[in-house]
């Protein structure tokens, strides 16, 4: 019946229709409905069952369970910090207040400037959003005002995104974009040492103790395993991303080999850091304090703004790895070094491709010459 | 035993209807057969017969115009009935009529024991014969995948004795009890090549005497999912091509029909051909002459089709079940093979005939669903819980064009020395140094159709790697 209705207004959307100009729109939201029933033309006459949007949602899946903990966490935190108590209900209702108006925000503005790019240049509405526009709430420390998540997102989508031709072609993580225009627009909210826990009240985060060198303000490993610290959103609970995590190299989606080439990359430059006494946080912590564990998981696997050969994914993660904490250890302005790293690596993942890519291409070109000296 | 190359990477796609093992001799005679100069889709072909010429096995129907030596021959005896065009009057088919008694053009005729004494200094005479008698046309080169030319000295020969592509028909089966014409088509070969004939042979599928007691040919052993048995993968784990080298290949059932050439001097194109498919309700092998019309093995023989294949005209339009639904017919593999009508005709290079269900209908959130019928190279579909369970696979794209997003997949599905992105976005941006650089001249575009099953973006990556080679080709005036 819905396919009937859809079939009756589906001229008016179409060229020389009377809404011919929400195009994208429409057809962003049939194919949301129904898998449209094209046929293959040229070359394999069958083809996969997965499609961007599966792998997309397999995504949004995957953060779920960091969503549905986070939300709960930032209830925890408030009657925590009020010193009350709280049965589940309200303590996730309250979470719910703070998280879904950042969700919301960042689908609206997203989404929004997507179709509008989508309608100009004739094309479908690209998927990619989806992820970057359920990331974004979820790295933001919730007491973010929501006009500043807005324009995080616009600039995020449009400079970050739009102008390099839209996803697949973009350089930099959209989401960590988004954040990193807060950080460095509004740094007096977004320093990362004190984080929002309750309204009017805020605490330290265990990063920030660390980069103080109180180790004994840190929570212990189990606090900072299960998450009901402060934080970002969607970081505390290691444990969801652990799922997360789960979820995206069984479906395939994620890369096994970002993922344990940064926590190597971490562990061994924090390693050498603890060992060398620059800090008191042991490697243990360094991995899962802040957004370590998230950014490994959910950030540096991002397939278009990560390295793309096998090769480069395992130096591009290692070195994200290192650099995280290496931002973390020496660098007191910003005790949080995930998002630079990753940031940073991002810009020079074309860089390590090229090399890896070129080392195949000296093998053939050798080959070549070994072959022409024998002749 | 040599060394056996074991190939991981890849994927057996699990479609259903792989033809079961019996072979069907006609039960009655074909008569409707054509030659499809399309399919020779490098050649300008310049028609030597119109409607109404008589012709006997073997006579040429139309030479190539780039390269006028290179003829193509008919594979019956009887009248061509009707020259058939497409758009730009492209010659799309030659139909032919066949006679119920076959003549045959003849030609010279060898002893076994000559061919397996000839060497090198006998390569006139083969290509003379292999020119004269319409086969040329099946001995095809890589780089560049085209029609091979006569006057040239490939480095090696290969010839792969094993399918891996989905419903591919089971080599040993169309070699079987034709050993001799085996033997003498890798004997008449050998004197093509300054190097060798190299065979690919798979450990456990090949154990037909006509490939494993092969001689004067080498032997590779090789074991691995699809795309192993394409001889692209193979030339590249024996002896991969270099810039500037060119080597042949053939398919087994063709070296064979080359070999009764030499043997017997007549061009009998008997071969041997699998019908398969999940929309077909007996499946098998059927002996039959090159270009025979499908028709014959599909009537009466496809799915929710009782009132007969004339309903079939036009759109292929019948129904499954009380649901109107379509099939696709198609000459070749799911993967590389032609789409062609219900009355078409098999295509010059196919020995598989695969029917297949269209998919054009919509599927209801098909993002978000279980997924217990989709089949997936990734475990996104709950189909991953049915590890044996076979599948019927549609022709529907299953969702919308992207740009490229997901990386490191096709990695999984070309087990090659190759990066398969870097390579296909030199070839989209033309790039021709990068193309180069990045091993264009090791592929074909049938190496590439996994990477374009499972692509999540559904891009047209053969057609893309078609246009690189292409434009290869015209950079280096070949």
């Amino acid at each position: 019946m819905l396919r009937k209705f859809l079939d009756r207004i589906k001229p008016q959307f179409e060229k020389g229709g009377r809404f011919a100009f929400l195009h994208a729109t429409f057809d962003a939201f049939e194919t949301f409905l129904y898998v449209p029933d094209t046929v293959t033309v040229k070359g394999a006459h069958v083809r996969d069952g997965l499609d961007m949007k599966r792998a997309m949602i397999m995504v949004v899946l995957a953060l779920m369970p960091c969503f549905l903990f986070g939300t709960y966490n930032v209830g925890l935190m408030h009657y925590n910090a009020l010193g009350e108590s709280a049965a589940f209900w309200p303590t996730f209702w309250f979470g719910c207040t703070k998280v879904l108006p950042m969700l919301i925000v960042s689908y609206v503005v997203g989404l929004g400037i997507e179709f509008i790019f989508a309608q100009y240049r004739g094309h479908e509405v690209n998927e990619g959003f989806l992820v970057s526009g359920f990331l974004i709430p979820l790295i933001c420390p919730p007491d973010v005002p929501l006009w500043m998540l807005a324009v995080a997102t616009a600039f995020a989508v449009i400079i970050g995104k739009e102008v390099f031709g839209g996803t697949g072609m973009n350089i930099w993580n959209p989401a960590l974009l988004a954040r990193a225009f807060l950080f460095f627009a509004y740094p007096a909210h977004m320093s990362g040492d004190e984080v929002w826990v309750a309204d009017a009240t805020s605490g330290p985060t265990a990063l920030a103790s660390v980069s103080q060198g109180q180790a004994a303000n840190l929570p212990d490993l189990s606090q900072l395993f299960f998450g009901f610290m402060p934080g970002s959103v969607g970081e505390t609970s290691k444990l969801c991303i652990l799922i997360g995590a789960a979820i995206l190299l069984w479906t395939g989606i994620g890369s096994l080999r970002v993922m344990l080439s940064v926590v190597l990359g971490g562990l061994s430059m924090g390693l050498i850091a603890h060992a060398a006494g620059a800090t008191v946080a042991t490697p243990w912590q360094q991995l899962l304090m802040g957004g370590f564990l998230f950014g490994a998981v959910f950030m540096a696997t991002d397939p278009v703004t990560s390295a793309q050969t096998n090769w480069g994914k395992v130096i591009y993660g290692f070195l994200i790895g290192v650099l995280a904490v290496l931002i973390r250890v020496f660098n007191p302005a910003y005790p949080e070094g995930m998002m630079l790293a990753i940031l940073f690596m991002n810009t020079f993942a074309p860089l390590i491709d090229y090399l890896v890519v070129n080392r195949n291409i000296q093998r053939r070109q050798r080959r070549l010459k070994l072959k022409n000296a024998t002749k | 035993m040599n060394k056996v190359i074991k190939l991981r990477r890849g994927l057996d796609i699990r479609i259903q209807g792989v033809a079961d093992g019996s072979l069907r001799a006609p039960a009655f005679f074909h008569e409707d057969y054509a030659v499809k100069p399309v399919d020779f889709w490098d050649m300008r072909p310049k028609l030597l017969v119109e409607a109404g010429s008589v012709v006997k096995a073997g006579t040429p129907l139309f030479y190539d115009k780039n390269r006028e030596a290179v003829k193509v021959t008919s594979p019956v005896s009887g009248t061509v009935t009707e020259i058939v065009y497409g758009p730009k009057r492209r010659i799309e088919e030659i139909r032919l009529k066949a006679d119920k008694e076959m003549a045959y053009e003849t030609f010279t005729a060898y002893s076994a024991a000559d061919l397996a004494a000839w060497d090198g200094s006998k390569r006139d005479t083969a290509v003379r014969q292999l020119l004269d008698a319409g086969l040329w046309a099946f001995i095809r080169r890589r780089p560049y995948d085209t029609v091979a030319d006569p006057q040239r000295r490939p480095r090696d020969i290969f010839i792969s004795c094993f399918d891996t592509a989905p419903l591919a028909p089971d080599m040993d089966m169309l070699a079987h009890g034709r050993e001799e014409d085996f033997q003498a088509g890798v004997d008449v070969l050998r004197t093509l090549t300054a190097g060798k004939v190299h065979l690919g042979l798979h450990v456990q599928k090949n154990n037909a005497v006509a490939f494993t007691e092969c001689k004067r040919a080498e032997l590779h052993y090789f074991e691995g999912p699809h795309p192993c048995g394409n001889v692209g993968i193979q030339i590249h784990h024996i002896a991969p091509i270099d810039k500037g080298e060119e080597v042949w290949y053939v398919h087994p059932q063709d070296v064979m029909i080359m070999g009764r050439l030499f043997l017997k001097g007549r061009y009998d194109a008997t071969k041997i051909v699998a019908l398969a498919g999940s929309e077909v309700i007996r499946t098998s092998y059927h002996k039959v002459l090159a270009g025979v019309s499908v028709r014959y093995f599909l009537q009466d023989n496809v799915k929710g089709m009782e009132r007969g294949l004339e309903v079939l005209d036009g759109d292929n339009r019948h129904s499954v079940d009380g649901h109107p639904a379509d099939i696709r017919v198609i000459s070749g593999n799911v993967l590389t093979g032609t789409k062609i009508s219900a009355q078409g005709y098999l295509g010059a290079y196919d020995h598989l005939i695969s029917v297949i269900p269209e998919g054009n209908r919509f599927r209801f959130m098909g993002w978000m669903t279980l997924g217990l019928n989709m089949f997936s190279f990734s475990k996104t579909f709950f189909s991953w819980l049915f590890p044996q369970r076979t599948y019927r696979i549609d022709t529907n794209v299953n969702g919308g064009k992207r740009a490229f997003v997901l990386t490191g997949e096709f990695e999984k599905v070309l087990p090659m020395d190759i990066y398969p992105m870097q390579l296909l976005k030199a070839c989209i941006t033309q790039d021709i140094e990068a193309m180069e650089n990045l091993g264009i001249y090791e592929v074909a575009p049938e190496d590439f159709a996994l990477c374009e099953y499972i692509d999540a973006s559904k891009t047209d990556i053969q057609q893309i790697i078609r246009d690189g080679l292409e434009l290869m080709r015209k950079e280096m005036s070949e």
